[in-house]
């Protein structure tokens, strides 16, 4: 396919996974509020804010921020402007999406951009946030079940998953920094059980959690789970995995040969997951560690742009066109 | 001020009770208001059909068409609206003996074009023979230099032709005006017959229709028939400006009906005067390009440099034979409507033959004698700027203010090149289902032929109608709708 109609689905899907990961994370931390002002509810700001490497001060308030990661145009990692980009994308690339999709990403554009923030901040914010994720939830249940599982469609999985494994791994580091833990604390009861809840509720795994560690939260298992997990949709490794695939078959589709530097990138992070231990990774730099695979996915990015979508003509015309010349 | 009906009129039953004649040839109805023969299939079934059927049935393929989300975009529209294609539910019937004589005379005019293209870009032998004068051709806008002596693939100048007819008062159609460049609408003639079968499927298939889903692959297969010599399996695209050019919907829809890729400037790569597309498997070679992009922004290095729409270096690889365009550069020093006026004498120069499609009176503002009676008639007459499409730069004179009529007077004074004149011209009315009655509106045809290996033009065309009472713009872009035409299979 052109490389400018893969490179806009790539978009059109890590915009759509960035808003819903701010989504998921507002939601959770308006919600935590209510149930506990306390201390640890500015310090639960503080991590979201990081985590999202938004540069605003906890003391502006809890309306200007949530304003500031919803609503505001002049924020490009709001919701309302991932929704945007994400249409806007999906609009040039429109004849690739069914036309399911493209009616679905519309309204949802057309519902945030409609909505003010008076509106919710009096009602609830909790449901116009969750219309927010499941309109997305209903794009990619139309993605799988409407679209052909071809090209256009792994390059929308890469980009989804490869931005969830990023931002899964900036929430941890954001919350480490926020809730440090000592490295012989790590089997204990944490103090600020319920932040530690609200970090699983905002991955959408505390109930995934619980079916597998029961509701005993412990740090080492918590990190377990979110970074090692191989059936947790979305654990680091999972997303990985998914990633992993979606490149795979994208090499198979255009017979490239020389898709060698993106593979083993992706297959040497797939591999760190699959095969690390909990306890190494704890004994070591946890903020090393999760920034490393946050520079990987970067990595991951630029390697996805030079052999598919901004190769330069010289690498494209000597390596690989002798069949297509 | 509307042009008066100035006749008895018939009296008709109803859904026909507003129904009106006048000196304009009346599609369905003869001078005595009785229906003429293809129609009257039409108007019994129209006099049988309860008044809310007809309407819902119109209301069914408003929805159709929206559902299929057939739009257009007008300029100057607002991002992300775009307007639900105004389509009239009653067909346009023309008879096989009518369209013997229009694929004639569209076959001759074509063929004439592309020589006179061929001669004016190299020999000149019209020119030096004095047939059409050197300085309209050079002072045309159109006209590119660059061209001069580049080599055509099968001197296919203009492979894709949408040349718009009328039918005058005595019931011959005549040649309104060539569009040689980036003509538009086919895929509305597409979309309009698909709608047709499924809200009239009855009435349609009481006619004997001729069908016209062919275009599709006969479009295909012209561009084949012009790749580059040597190369096996050809690489055809259609080059597009992208999603905020008015025509995108055709674009997308036409890449989509031939299975071709619909590239944009910036997928497009020249090296060593080939021309590739960047796709994720690699630079892929083209070969044949269906352009929709105007001359001017077609390669930033050789015309408009501002141009973000085009492809650096695209004409070298074109002059060097690598890549075939469709239309190439220049053709519309051939549909100016200046030089139009002279397409008899074209035909006649190059082919020994009378044309078989008449051209409408035009008046040159060049020429002096023109200018003179076309200023003093200006609100008798059409005025229109020679280079422009879309009913654009036109003055229609009974239906001008004076302020607008004075703002003529000054443009042709300033620029008398860049005006031609005709008659208002009552061309021929069609029934239209309007609030919930059936009243005649002004219709124009626009065939669309193509020029490959043979002449292939499909039956019909685009219909276009001016929707409003009295009005004789059909354009989209200025309020006009459309209908299906049907051309009727030879009687049996």
């Amino acid at each position: 396919m052109l490389s400018r109609v893969a490179d806009s689905l790539y978009w059109m899907s890590r915009y759509l996974e960035r808003a819903e990961h701010t989504a998921r994370l507002i939601d959770v931390q308006l919600s935590q509020m209510l149930e506990d002002a306390g201390a640890d509810a500015d310090l639960r700001w503080q991590r979201l804010l990081r985590s999202l490497r938004v540069s605003l001060d906890v003391q502006t308030g809890a309306y200007d921020i949530t304003y500031s990661l919803i609503f505001d145009q002049d924020n490009p990692s709001s919701i309302v402007s991932c929704i945007a980009a994400a249409r806007e994308n999906a609009r040039q690339v429109r004849e690739q999406i069914s036309s399911e999709m493209w009616e679905q990403l519309n309204l949802l554009y057309l519902q945030v951009k409609q909505t003010r923030m008076e509106q919710i901040w009096a009602a609830e914010p909790h449901k116009f946030l969750t219309s927010v994720k499941e309109g997305i939830y209903l794009f990619h249940g139309l993605l799988d079940a409407t679209m052909s599982h071809s090209e256009g469609w792994h390059f929308i999985r890469v980009g989804r998953f490869l931005e969830r494994a990023t931002s899964t791994a900036a929430l941890l580091d954001g919350h480490f920094e926020v809730f440090p833990i000592e490295a012989t604390q790590y089997e204990s009861e944490p103090l600020g059980y319920l932040s530690w809840v609200g970090l699983l509720r905002s991955c959408a795994s505390f109930e995934a959690y619980c079916k597998v560690h029961t509701a005993v939260i412990r740090p080492a298992q918590v990190v377990e789970f979110l970074l090692l997990n191989a059936d947790a949709p979305r654990s680091v490794r999972f997303a990985c995995a998914r990633m992993q695939d979606g490149l795979q078959a994208i090499a198979k589709t255009t017979n490239t040969r020389n898709s060698g530097r993106v593979e083993r990138l992706t297959g040497r992070l797939r591999a760190s997951l699959d095969y690390y231990q909990i306890d190494e990774i704890l004994s070591d730099d946890m903020h090393e560690y999760l920034e490393s695979i946050q520079r990987q996915c970067v990595l991951i990015h630029s390697g996805l742009y030079q052999v598919y979508l901004a190769y330069p003509i010289e690498v494209a015309l000597t390596s690989r066109n002798a069949a297509h010349a | 001020m509307i042009i008066p009906e100035t006749r008895g009129q018939p009296s008709l039953p109803s859904p026909f009770s507003s129904y009106t004649l006048d000196e304009a040839f009346d599609e369905m109805l003869d001078a005595s208001g009785q229906p003429r023969p293809p129609y009257l299939e039409l108007y019994n079934r129209l006099l049988e059909m309860p008044p809310e059927t007809l309407y819902q049935r119109q209301q069914a393929a408003n929805t159709a068409f929206l559902n299929q989300g057939i739009t257009f975009t007008v300029y100057g529209d607002n991002e992300g609206t775009e307007r639900i294609w105004p389509y009239d539910l009653l067909p346009r019937i023309i008879t096989s003996e009518e369209w013997e004589k229009i694929e004639k005379g569209l076959t001759q005019r074509i063929t004439a074009i592309n020589l006179f293209l061929k001669d004016v870009y190299n020999d000149g032998r019209i020119l030096d023979d004095g047939i059409v004068p050197r300085w309209l051709i050079y002072s045309c806008k159109h006209f590119r230099r660059e061209m001069r002596g580049v080599p055509v693939p099968r001197d296919t100048y203009v492979a894709v032709d949408g040349t718009d007819l009328i039918r005058l008062a005595d019931g011959r159609f005549a040649v309104l005006e060539d569009n040689l460049r980036v003509p538009s609408g086919v895929s509305y003639m597409l979309a309009n017959r698909h709608v047709m079968i499924r809200t009239f499927p009855a009435l349609f298939g009481s006619y004997g229709v001729r069908p016209i889903d062919h275009y599709g692959q006969a479009l295909f297969n012209t561009f084949l028939s012009l790749a580059p010599a040597g190369r096996v399996d050809p690489v055809i695209v259609l080059l597009t400006p992208g999603v905020y050019n008015s025509a995108y919907f055709e674009h997308a829809y036409l890449a989509r009906q031939m299975g071709i890729e619909l590239v944009e400037g910036r997928d497009l790569i020249v090296h060593d005067n080939v021309v590739y597309m960047r796709t994720t498997a690699g630079l892929k070679r083209v070969d044949v390009i269906y352009r929709r992009v105007d001359d001017d922004f077609l390669d930033p290095l050789v015309f408009r440099s501002d141009s973000t729409l085009g492809v650096p270096g695209l004409f070298n690889a074109y002059r060097a034979g690598n890549v075939t365009l469709a239309n190439t550069i220049g053709t519309g020093v051939a549909d100016d409507k200046a030089v139009y006026s002279y397409i008899p004498a074209i035909i006649r120069y190059y082919l020994g033959e009378e044309p078989i499609l008449p051209n409408v009176e035009t008046y040159l503002l060049s020429n002096e004698d023109h200018r003179k009676y076309t200023l003093e008639h200006l609100d008798e007459l059409v005025v229109k700027a020679v280079g422009e499409s879309g009913g654009y730069g036109m003055l229609i004179g009974p239906y001008s203010t004076a302020a607008q009529r004075e703002a003529f007077r000054e443009q042709i004074i300033a620029n008398p090149r860049n005006y031609i004149a005709q008659p208002t011209l009552n061309f021929s009315r069609s029934p239209c289902i309007i609030d919930r009655q059936i009243e005649p509106r002004h219709v124009d045809l626009r065939p669309f032929v193509l020029f490959g290996e043979h002449v292939t033009i499909v039956p019909g065309g685009l219909t276009r109608v001016a929707l409003q009472r009295g009005s004789l713009v059909v354009n989209s872009s200025q309020g006009g709708g459309s209908k299906d035409t049907w051309v009727l299979a030879d009687a049996p």
